[in-house]
């Protein structure tokens, strides 16, 4: 491997020149053919690809539908404000960018326990609020300090709010951050593009049931972005659709004095139009502020609202179950005339107590009513007539005639996670228990059952049902506390139809009966100190339901601590001859339902027949009889 | 006067070659106005800077480019060895030398210090080039190169490496061994894949499928490829390559900035680079066929060749053909550093064009 010659050697060098140009043209064809690839046929591929990469589409949230009273009263609304929101992921150390921002914005001690709650509940990547509803002020300064705080950014968004704070709370519910379980409702109903950039999400109330009618349709933002996603402008915009609103039938200001009504008392109230199942003023007290949980409830409120003694986030009126007490009698009474055991000039001997089965079930009156036809049973609220008609009718006859009346079922009002409450019978007994000798009804629990005592519990919107559709001659509207959906892009306003869901078949010379006796206890029985004076004609039943047995001992109220202090009841309509309301009102421990329900009662009806402001709370009638 | 200091001026200038290169420098700074416009004043500072080194060195006879071989060759070594022990560390890697004035990059000076130094070897041994000569050459050029590779550069100690073999070619080593070389290459690639770095075998494997990791190694050729896919036939034009613009493509006013030629340009932009280099490498094969010495046809050769490597490596690892090594498009990409040298070349080109005479036969 050697050469002395110059020119051979200047040959061979010149030949691999020439190897090497073509090596060279051959590497270049290469790098053509990869362009021509590249550029030409995969040109429509990459072409979308960087469309894709520049091309960002972010969603733009709806405002939320509003909900306004059947007068137009708003109740829930969205105003704007600002946000300061940190996404922890990409902040190193949290809590020292908490401390040097609280030197920027006011951050107080329950602003960092609703962010540590926030993000235990997140996943990282999102921005969580670590204040809300920043003024101007702290604004301006966070934005001259902004460079200081990456990760910490500024928000316009639509904060959801009740103006009227814990009023009718238990009705309107409120919304809350998405959660998992949200987002499998959301999956559930095809939602998950709509809801692409919603952080919100109706938990309870009306916002839980019309979630889907409220949210509206998302729109979206085309923005040019960079490769670190900062958006750079905005190209394109398909602007969102505002959710539907919602009309109650709810009237605001009745609301407002039922609310006010209970004073400090625990309770649930339920005021139906009969003819058509529309509610009027729906109460469970004590109440909640629903704007708490609109950015995400602190642990201090939090534990507070469940820890309560008072319970204040259990909606009373839906998922309280108590025993109707008297108010049970109305029917008892209908029921005996339908069945036939009973006429209504009949009449019975009460002595003060009934024996059954040795045992003495006594009379609330001492020494007994004497003789009582089915009007004065009912007007004086004779609990032996009613032991006796127990008796004579059965347990299940009693329920097959009360659950045409929904007692026992659920209203199907437009609000989730109604109770059922118990309506005993035979075959209840056998599915409730498990030991067989507990499954065996005896005809001694019938007795009880007659004074609305015993096994069974019915909600308040049951009882305001069953009034309601005693007031309607038996023809039962499906309660519902929305009027109408009004679209907001169109205009377009849907009516929720009254539903009849049924007509119970009753003789009207029955139900004329009844009713009279009704009217009777607010003219001249255990309503009538309540209803003194009225400038219309009501009908009504007290009731009382006890929270505890007294085993043979005499209730005294002002022995007994408050807690276990009967619950006081009413059950009512109005007027009497054309009845455009019904309710049902429950005070816990209130005691009579004479002294504490009935006076409530009385209240709504002088403000919704006759325009009567109430200038206080509905007094305790301390003299009032019942029973 | 003017007239004759002009001529002594442009009188070592080859012209053809002056005219390629400046095209590309015109071309570096219409795509450099796009991808980076506060870079072009520097970027003209160093232009002045590499065409007055490249005048200097064009007006140099080959004799003193000889004995500038040993001297420079022995001083980048040293430096590298120094580099090893007491270099700078930037980024992971261990390039540059602090000499107290500024910091230096002695892997630069063996891009010509290596061809120089071979060419120089094999002119000693012009009588009889033997095997031995050749090994002695392998060694002379894989010391350096290990140095640079366990920098590591890779980028660099393959155009060192490259610059040197191309000497070796040129000197006419056996196409039997070359190609038994080449067999030995691809055998030894199982035994060198365990020694490279993670990110060295990371940046292979996403040759072959970038997809993998797109947002972390695959990043930047997936990046690139869509740029240049989504410049078509005639680009995007001027400052409307969204893939430039909105910054998604890495590094793009250097190593990348072959992108940013394709999506803006399109195809019609990448076959007149691809031409103004053809022509440059045939300019500088033509002068090193006519060089009169084995030292100046070496050295012209491998300079050449020298300028195709940067141009194809950059072009191929740019388009997704090619693992991603810090190769620099030769002309185009910003820098101070790889300019310097380039003009270096093709002042040398020029030298051993214009300086038939001073050569002894």
């Amino acid at each position: 491997m050697e050469f002395k010659n110059p020119e051979a050697g200047l040959e061979q060098f010149r030949s691999r020149i020439n190897v090497v140009g073509a090596l060279v043209l051959g590497c270049f064809a290469i790098l053509l053919l990869r362009f021509l690839w590249l550029q030409v046929v995969q040109y429509n591929y990459y072409k979308t690809r960087a469309e894709e990469n520049r091309i960002s589409l972010s969603p733009v949230t709806p405002n939320r539908g509003l909900i306004v009273d059947r007068n137009g009263v708003v109740m829930a609304r969205n105003y704007s404000a600002y946000t300061i929101e940190i996404t922890p992921s990409k902040v190193a150390r949290l809590d020292q960018t908490i401390d040097e921002l609280s030197k920027v914005i006011n951050i107080e001690p329950k602003d960092r326990k609703r962010f540590k709650k926030l993000l235990e509940e997140s996943k990282n990547f999102e921005s969580l609020p670590i204040r809300t509803r920043v003024s101007d002020e702290e604004v301006a300064r966070f934005i001259a300090n902004r460079y200081r705080f990456p990760g910490v950014d500024i928000q316009a968004r639509l904060f959801r709010q009740y103006p009227f704070g814990s009023f009718a709370s238990h009705m309107l519910g409120y919304i809350g951050r998405v959660t998992d379980r949200d987002l499998d409702k959301i999956e559930e109903q095809d939602q998950d593009e709509n809801y692409r950039g919603t952080e919100h999400f109706g938990k309870a109330g009306l916002e839980q049931h019309y979630e889907f009618e409220l949210h509206g349709r998302s729109g979206f933002e085309q923005v040019e972005v960079d490769s670190g996603g900062h958006a750079v402008r905005t190209l394109a915009r398909t602007p969102p659709i505002s959710g539907n609103n919602l009309t109650l039938t709810v009237d605001a200001k009745l609301q407002e004095i039922a609310e006010k009504a209970f004073g400090d008392h625990k309770g649930a109230l339920v005021a139906i139009e009969p003819s058509t199942g529309g509610v009027l003023a729906m109460v469970s007290v004590p109440n909640y502020d629903p704007n708490l949980f609109v950015d995400g409830i602190d642990s201090t409120n939090w534990d507070l609202l469940n820890n309560s003694p008072d319970k204040p986030m259990v909606n009373r009126a839906l998922n309280g179950g108590y025993p109707p007490g008297s108010t049970f009698k109305p029917y008892m009474a209908l029921a005996a005339l339908e069945y036939g055991k009973r006429t209504p000039e009949q009449t019975i001997f009460d002595p003060g107590f009934y024996n059954f089965g040795g045992h003495q079930f006594r009379d609330d009156k001492k020494g007994g009513h004497g003789t009582v036809n089915m009007y004065a049973s009912i007007v004086q609220s004779c609990d032996t007539y009613y032991y006796m008609l127990a008796n004579d009718l059965g347990i299940d006859n009693i329920a097959k005639f009360m659950r045409q009346f929904g007692f026992g079922q659920k209203s199907g009002i437009d609000i989730a996670g109604e109770s059922e409450g118990v309506l005993p019978s035979q075959e209840w007994k056998r599915a409730r228990f498990k030991k067989p000798e507990q499954q065996k009804w005896y005809a001694g629990e019938t007795i009880s059952i007659g004074i609305g005592q015993g096994y069974n519990t019915y909600t308040q919107i049951q009882l305001a049902l069953a009034v309601a559709t005693l007031a309607n001659n038996g023809v039962m509207y499906k309660p519902h506390l929305v009027k109408t959906i009004t679209d907001t892009r169109t205009g377009h306003i849907t009516t929720v139809e009254p539903n009849p869901i049924k007509t119970i078949p009753i003789k009207p010379e029955n139900l004329e009966v009844i009713k009279n006796a009704m009217i009777g206890v607010n003219k001249e029985g255990t309503g009538a100190r309540a209803f003194a004076g009225a400038e219309y004609v009501s009908a009504g039943k007290t009731g009382t339901a006890q929270v505890f047995s007294l085993k043979g001992k005499k209730y005294s109220e002002g022995g007994t601590k408050e807690h276990l202090r009967d619950h006081a009841l009413f059950i009512a309509f109005a007027p009497a001859e054309k009845p455009t309301i019904a309710l049902a009102v429950l005070v816990e421990n209130g005691g009579f339902g004479a002294q504490a329900a009935a006076p409530i009662a009385r209240q709504i009806f002088d403000y919704y027949l006759l325009g009567k402001v109430p200038a206080a709370p509905a007094a305790e009638d301390s003299a009032g009889e019942d029973q | 006067m003017i007239r004759r200091f002009w001529a002594a001026v442009i009188r070592p200038i080859d012209m053809p070659l002056l005219a390629t290169a400046a095209t590309l420098i015109g071309i570096a700074f219409v795509v450099l106005a796009s991808a980076s416009p506060d870079r072009l004043a520097s970027q003209a500072v160093n232009i002045t800077v590499a065409l007055v080194v490249m005048r200097v060195v064009a007006q140099m006879s080959p004799q003193r480019l000889m004995h500038a071989a040993l001297p420079l060759y022995l001083t980048g070594v040293a430096l590298l060895i120094a580099v090893a022990l007491f270099g700078d560390v930037s980024k992971g890697a261990r390039r540059w030398l602090n000499i107290g004035v500024t910091r230096i990059q002695p892997s630069e000076i063996m891009k010509i210090a290596m061809p120089l130094m071979l060419a120089w070897y094999f002119q000693k041994r012009e009588i009889a080039i033997r095997f031995h000569d050749y090994l002695v050459a392998a060694a002379l050029l894989l010391v350096p190169v290990g140095l640079i590779a366990k920098q590591p550069d890779l980028g660099t100690a393959i155009l060192v490496l490259s610059s040197g073999f191309y000497v070796i070619f040129f000197a006419g080593l056996s196409w039997k061994f070359i190609i038994g070389l080449g067999v030995a290459g691809l055998g030894a690639i199982p035994l060198v894949w365990p020694l490279l770095h993670d990110y060295q075998r990371a940046r292979v494997l996403t040759l072959f499928d970038p997809e993998s990791d797109p947002l972390g190694k695959g990043f930047h050729i997936i990046q690139s490829t869509i740029a240049i896919g989504s410049g078509g036939l005639f680009g995007k034009g001027w400052g409307q390559g969204t893939q430039t613009q909105l910054e998604f493509i890495p590094e793009r006013h250097t190593d990348f900035i072959f992108a940013v030629v394709s999506e803006e340009w399109g195809l019609l932009g990448n076959l007149v680079l691809l031409v103004i280099y053809l022509l440059l490498i045939a300019r500088g094969l033509t002068i090193a066929a006519n060089a009169p010495t084995l030292f100046t046809r070496l050295l012209a050769g491998a300079i050449t060749l020298m300028f195709f490597t940067y141009a194809f490596v950059n072009m191929g690892m740019v388009s997704g053909i090619l693992p991603v090594v810090g190769v620099p498009l030769p002309f185009i990409s910003y820098g101070g550093t790889a300019l310097v040298t380039l003009f270096l070349g093709i002042g040398i080109l020029m030298s051993i064009h214009k300086n038939p005479m001073l050569v002894q036969k």
